[in-house]
């Protein structure tokens, strides 16, 4: 059985359970859609102004969405002891950890950046950054996704880990926050926004190679009690 | 087999400043069964954390094949099955969804028939395909129980296999503890219950000064 059939089986058992339980992936598309709604609310409905902020309230509630829904990635699983039934596999744990924080970001980051463009539309922010939205959302998010398991992975064993799992990652948010943001201000100004987004693609595949291996830490150390 | 399976040597543990216990010593052979026994907060389920690899919260040596378990980390898991007092299975899944991700986490390849003869083993046949959250406490221990029989092991490290299980299911799971232990494998097992097994068994008693 080699690695990849591992992280598949991992993949589709956290997808299948997801689908069924439902508020793991519509929590925080639902805060998502409300919160930006509530932007124009506030602000007032002059578009040029909103078309001004938009970029940076799309991101700033995206990664406030994300940071949310970071604390669920292992808690289930924690809490039903199955985590425990991965950490005493002999199989190496990286690919069951990149195949769980990758179900986690397809069920969190990638269906917002994919309902971005219409919550632009409502923030006035014009045709020319959508592009640049979803992809830097799509990229940025998966990224974000690292980030907040290893924070999860830390918590997980604590009673009351919600503040400090903030605490934790939300500084680490904050490099994905500024090129994100940046590469849609970059597109609706008509300027190139790819050194943005090859920067958070570097951001990506970094995390890629090294958060597993934190995360993979961080578990055993919160199992270990 | 000659080869001694587990062997622990002068153990030591602690929690919270209270020893739980202190030089102790046993080994775990092929075909032995051994039960811990100690009233509730004596660290049974701690000292089975420990020898399954869960906790590092211990002094002195754990062998396994002759050789500390740092070593033979890989082989040691690949022969345990470790069952905790914790649910073991996720309750939105049905009972084959989730032994089939047990399997594939222990690099067995998907067999439907495997596991489905497995929990027709442990009396939950026509129940394959329900949500786990529908079914009896007893009946959802008993889907974790059924990893017994889809995952070949040598050592079974059971925590209070009997809990929520009805009289008739602890005679069976009894007799699938001698069956295994006939077949060369390993038992160790708490539980609060005087085992009746065909085979010789040895108690180590927790708790007592």
């Amino acid at each position: 059985m080699t690695l990849f059939s591992l992280a598949w089986a991992v993949l589709r058992r956290d997808l299948l359970a997801a689908a069924r339980r439902g508020s793991e992936w519509s929590n925080p598309l639902v805060f998502f859609i409300m919160v930006c709604a509530l932007f124009p609310l506030g602000i007032g409905p002059q578009p040029q102004r909103l078309a001004e902020l938009a970029p940076g309230i799309l991101w700033v509630v995206a990664l406030l969405a994300s940071l949310l829904a970071s604390d669920t990635v292992f808690r289930s699983d924690y809490d039903d002891a199955t985590l425990e039934q991965m950490l005493l596999s002999h199989q190496a744990l990286y690919p069951q950890v990149i195949a769980k924080t990758l179900a986690h970001w397809l069920l969190s980051g990638l269906p917002l950046s994919l309902l971005s463009p219409l919550l632009g539309v409502l923030l006035h922010l014009p045709t020319t950054g959508m592009v640049a939205l979803m992809l830097s959302l799509a990229l940025g998010s998966a990224v974000l996704s690292f980030i907040g398991a290893i924070g999860a992975a830390l918590t997980v064993g604590l009673r009351k880990g919600g503040l400090l799992l903030s605490l934790i990652i939300l500084p680490l948010y904050i490099p994905v926050l500024i090129f994100g943001s940046s590469a849609v201000k970059q597109a609706v100004e008509g300027a190139p926004f790819l050194p943005q987004l090859a920067m958070l693609g570097v951001f990506f595949l970094v995390s890629l190679a090294l958060a597993p291996l934190a995360i993979g830490g961080a578990l055993r150390i919160s199992v270990d009690q | 087999m000659a080869q001694t399976g587990l062997e622990v040597r002068q153990l030591y543990s602690e929690r919270d400043d209270r020893v739980l216990f202190a030089d102790l010593c046993f080994t775990l052979n092929a075909g032995d069964v051994l039960q811990i026994a100690g009233p509730n907060g004596s660290g049974k389920t701690s000292l089975l954390r420990i020898l399954a690899g869960l906790s590092s919260r211990y002094q002195g040596d754990i062998l396994w094949h002759e050789h500390s378990l740092a070593q033979q980390r890989a082989d040691y898991l690949q022969q345990l099955l470790y069952i905790g007092h914790g649910a073991g299975i996720k309750a939105t899944l049905s009972p084959l969804e989730n032994l089939r991700w047990s399997c594939a986490l222990r690099g067995l390849a998907a067999d439907d028939q495997k596991i489905l003869a497995a929990l027709a083993k442990v009396g939950l046949a026509g129940f394959e395909r329900q949500a786990c959250y529908s079914l009896s406490a007893g009946q959802q221990r008993r889907v974790n129980l059924a990893r017994l029989f889809c995952i070949p092991a040598q050592l079974w490290i059971l925590d209070e296999p009997f809990t929520a299980i009805d009289q008739r299911g602890v005679a069976e799971i009894e007799e699938w503890i001698s069956d295994f232990a006939d077949d060369g494998g390993a038992v160790l097992l708490t539980t609060h219950h005087r085992l009746a097994i065909s085979r010789p068994l040895r108690v180590i008693e927790l708790g007592v000064a």
